[in-house]
C-alpha cells in the first residue's frame, strides 16, 4: 500500500543553503488583469526574505502563488526540489506553515485549541510526540499564555493575529510564508514576531514574509523583492533594494534612506515637509 | 470534568426517557415494567415483566419500534445540523431552516403521489435521499461567498429554496388522491406515529453509516473553522471534504424525512446547547450531539403522544413551537455580536 507509507513520511530537514522555493517566471491572470507578470524569486534554507511594495502590487498574490492557493497563468514554483503540483497536500502541510491575513475562527475555539489545531499534519507521525513541547514553546514565544483558555473570536486583532501566528510556529515546518504577521501588532509583539521568524531563520528554515513597515523589512530580512505592478522592480539585499530613489519611485512618495547614527542600520522615512 | 457530567447526565436521561416514554400511553405499563420486558428479552432474569399479555404485545409491536425511530432520528437530525454548521461555517444553518428537509420531503411525496416503487421499501428513502442531496448542494452553492456563509444570505437562501420545496409540496397535494394527500400532510407535519420494525430495518444502517462518517471527519471539520485556505494549508483537501459532509448530511436528513417527515430545529438547538457546554471541537461536541438529540426527540415524542388524550400531535409541530422562538433568539444574539446583519 503505497499511499500508506506516503501518507506518515516525514519530510528530511532542509541543509542550509539549499534552495527552498524557486519560481520561475510566474504569470498569474484573473480575467483581463494580469496581477503578476514573469516574477522570479529564489528563497535559500536560512534565509529570511521579505516582499514589499505598495498596496495592490502583488505582494499577498504573489504569496499565495508561493502556497499554491492562486493556479497560476504560466510559470513555476517548485519546493523544496519538487514542483508544486506534485505535492500532495498532507506532504505539503508538513513542509511548509502559511500564515494568512485573514485569521477569524468561525467557531468559539480556545486559543490552546486552535495551536494545537497547527499540529493536525503530524498527527500519527513519529513527530506527534513533539505536540506538548511544539505548542507550549509557540505559545510563551508570542506571548499568549495568558490567552490559552480565551475564545478567539473574543479577542482583539492583535491577539488574534498572535494566535494565528502561534499556531503556524507550532507546526515547526522546514519553510514558513507569512502574510504581514506584523499588520495588527503593537510595536513589542511586531518585534516579537520578526524575531522569531530571524530565529527559525538563523536555524536553518525558509521563511518569506510580506512587509509594510519598510523599517521592519530593512532590519530583519537578509534579501529584499521590491514588487511594482505585479512585476519585480528590484531584488537583493536590503542595501541594495533601498535606495531613496527607488523607493520614491515605487511609492510614488518622496523617501529618505540614511544609516542609523549609531548602529548603521537602516533607516527608511517618508520626507515630511 | 464538564465533559463527563454532561456525558453521564445525557446518557441518564437517556435511559430515563426510553424507561417512561414506553410506559406511558393508553395502555399505562410501569417503567420498571419497561425495564424487566426489555432484560426478560435478551435473556436476563431482572424486574417485573408487564401484568398482562396485552402489555407485552404493545410494548414490542408499537411502542418500542417508535422509541427506536425517535432515537435514531433525533440523533441523525441532530447530527446533520452539527454537519451543516461546520461546512457552513455558520451556526445557524439546519437542514429544516435552510431548506435541506422540505427538499426531502418533496421527494418522499413525489414517490407516494407517483406510486413508485422500483426499489421496494427502500424507494422512499432514495428519492428523500436524492431530492435532499440537491437540496443541500444547492443550498450551498447558492449561500457561500469566500469560505462561509453570512448570516442573511443563508437565511435568505432558506426561504427561497423552502418556497420552492412548499411550491412542488402544493403541486402535489393538487395531484394526489385524497389518500396520498393525507400522507402529504403528514409528511409535512412530521409524526413518529406508525413507525414499524421494517422501516427501523431501514433507517438504522443509514443513519449508523452516517454518523460513523461524521466521526471520521470531525478532526477535519475543526481545521475548517480556521476557514478553507488555512484548513488546506494544514493538509485537508476540502474539496473532498465538503463534497463528502453534504452526501453524508443528505443521507442523514433523507433517512429521516422519509420516515418520519419534516421535523426542524432539532438539529440547531442542539448542536447550539452542546456547543455552548462543551466548546466547539467537533469530536466530542458530535457524541453530546446524538445523545441529545435523541433525548430531545423522545422527549418531544412522548409529549405528541400523551399531551391530548386519544390524539398524536405532529412531532414537527412540537420541535418548531420551541425550535422557532430559540432561531430568533440566536438570531437576536448574532445580530449584536457582529454588530449587524453579518
Amino acid at each position: 500500500m503505497r499511499s500508506r507509507s506516503t501518507h506518515l513520511v516525514i519530510p528530511d530537514p532542509l541543509t542550509p543553503g539549499e534552495v527552498a522555493i524557486e519560481a520561475r517566471g510566474i504569470t498569474f491572470t484573473v480575467g483581463q488583469r494580469e496581477l503578476l507578470s514573469g516574477v522570479d524569486l529564489t528563497v535559500h534554507a536560512g534565509e529570511m526574505l521579505a516582499l514589499i511594495g505598495p498596496n495592490g502590487a502583488g505582494k499577498s498574490t504573489l504569496l499565495g502563488a508561493l502556497t499554491g492557493d492562486n493556479h497560476l497563468t504560466s510559470g513555476s514554483v517548485t519546493l523544496a526540489g519538487t514542483p508544486l503540483h506534485e505535492w500532495t497536500l498532507k506532504q505539503l502541510a508538513r513542509r511548509r506553515g502559511v500564515l494568512l491575513q485573514d485569521n477569524g475562527v468561525f467557531f468559539p475555539f480556545t486559543v490552546e485549541q486552535v495551536v494545537e489545531m497547527g499540529r493536525a499534519p503530524w498527527l500519527g507521525t513519529a513527530r506527534d510526540n513533539e505536540d506538548e513541547v511544539a505548542v507550549r514553546e509557540a505559545i510563551e514565544s508570542t506571548d499568549i499564555h495568558h490567552l490559552r483558555q480565551r475564545q478567539v473570536p473574543s479577542l482583539s486583532g492583535g491577539e488574534r493575529a498572535r494566535t494565528a501566528f502561534a499556531r503556524v510556529i507550532a507546526s515547526r515546518t522546514g519553510i514558513l510564508l507569512l502574510d504581514e504577521p506584523t499588520a495588527a501588532l503593537d510595536l513589542k509583539h511586531q518585534e516579537d514576531v520578526l524575531q522569531l521568524a530571524r530565529q527559525r531563520a538563523a536555524n536553518g528554515d525558509a521563511v518569506v514574509v510580506v512587509l509594510h513597515d519598510l523599517g521592519l523589512a530593512a532590519a530583519y530580512a537578509d534579501s529584499i523583492t521590491l514588487l511594482q505592478r505585479g512585476r519585480v522592480a528590484a531584488a537583493g539585499t536590503p542595501a541594495e533594494v533601498l535606495t531613496s530613489e527607488r523607493i520614491t519611485a515605487v511609492y510614488e512618495h518622496p523617501v529618505e534612506v540614511f544609516p542609523h547614527p549609531v548602529t548603521g542600520a537602516l533607516i527608511v522615512q517618508p520626507v515630511r515637509r | 470534568m464538564r465533559r463527563t457530567l454532561l456525558y453521564s447526565g445525557l446518557t441518564v436521561a437517556f435511559v430515563l426517557i426510553v424507561l417512561v416514554s414506553a410506559g406511558a400511553g393508553q395502555l399505562s405499563i410501569s417503567p420498571l415494567e419497561v425495564f424487566g420486558a426489555i432484560m426478560h428479552r435478551i435473556g436476563l432474569d431482572l424486574g417485573p415483566v408487564p401484568a398482562s399479555a396485552t402489555a407485552e404485545t404493545a410494548l414490542w409491536t408499537v411502542r418500542f419500534p417508535r422509541i427506536v425511530m425517535a432515537a435514531l432520528i433525533g440523533a441523525a437530525l441532530s447530527a446533520a445540523g452539527l454537519l451543516m454548521q461546520a461546512i457552513f461555517g455558520n451556526p445557524l444553518a439546519e437542514p429544516g431552516v435552510v431548506g435541506v428537509s422540505s427538499g426531502a420531503a418533496l421527494g418522499a411525496s413525489a414517490t407516494i403521489v407517483f406510486g413508485w416503487t422500483f426499489l421496494g421499501g427502500w424507494t422512499i428513502a432514495v428519492t428523500a435521499f436524492i431530492a435532499g442531496l440537491i437540496a443541500t448542494l444547492l443550498v450551498y452553492v447558492m449561500s457561500r461567498a469566500n469560505g462561509k456563509t453570512e448570516v442573511v444570505t443563508l437565511v435568505l437562501t432558506g426561504i427561497a429554496v423552502n418556497a420552492f420545496a412548499g411550491a412542488g409540496l402544493a403541486f402535489l397535494t393538487f395531484l394526489g388522491t385524497a389518500a396520498s394527500r393525507e400522507q402529504i400532510v403528514f409528511w409535512q407535519l412530521g409524526s413518529l406515529n406508525g413507525s414499524r420494525w421494517d422501516q427501523v430495518l431501514i433507517i438504522l444502517p443509514l443513519v449508523v453509516a452516517g454518523i460513523i462518517a461524521a466521526v471520521i471527519v470531525s478532526r477535519r471539520l475543526d481545521l475548517l473553522s480556521l476557514g478553507e485556505r488555512s484548513a488546506r494549508h494544514l493538509g485537508v483537501n476540502v474539496e473532498v471534504l465538503r463534497v463528502f459532509v453534504i452526501v453524508v448530511v443528505a443521507l442523514l436528513v433523507g433517512a429521516s424525512v422519509a420516515f418520519a417527515g419534516v421535523i426542524a430545529f432539532v438539529g440547531l438547538v442542539i448542536p447550539h446547547l452542546m456547543r455552548m457546554i462543551l466548546g466547539p471541537a467537533h469530536g466530542p461536541l458530535l457524541f453530546a450531539s446524538l445523545m441529545g438529540g435523541a433525548v430531545l426527540l423522545l422527549t418531544a415524542d412522548l409529549v405528541a403522544r400523551t399531551a391530548v388524550p386519544n390524539a398524536d400531535l405532529p412531532i414537527g409541530m412540537l420541535t418548531s413551537l420551541v425550535g422557532g422562538p430559540f432561531f430568533f433568539w440566536m438570531l437576536r444574539r448574532t445580530r449584536k455580536r457582529s454588530g449587524g446583519w453579518a
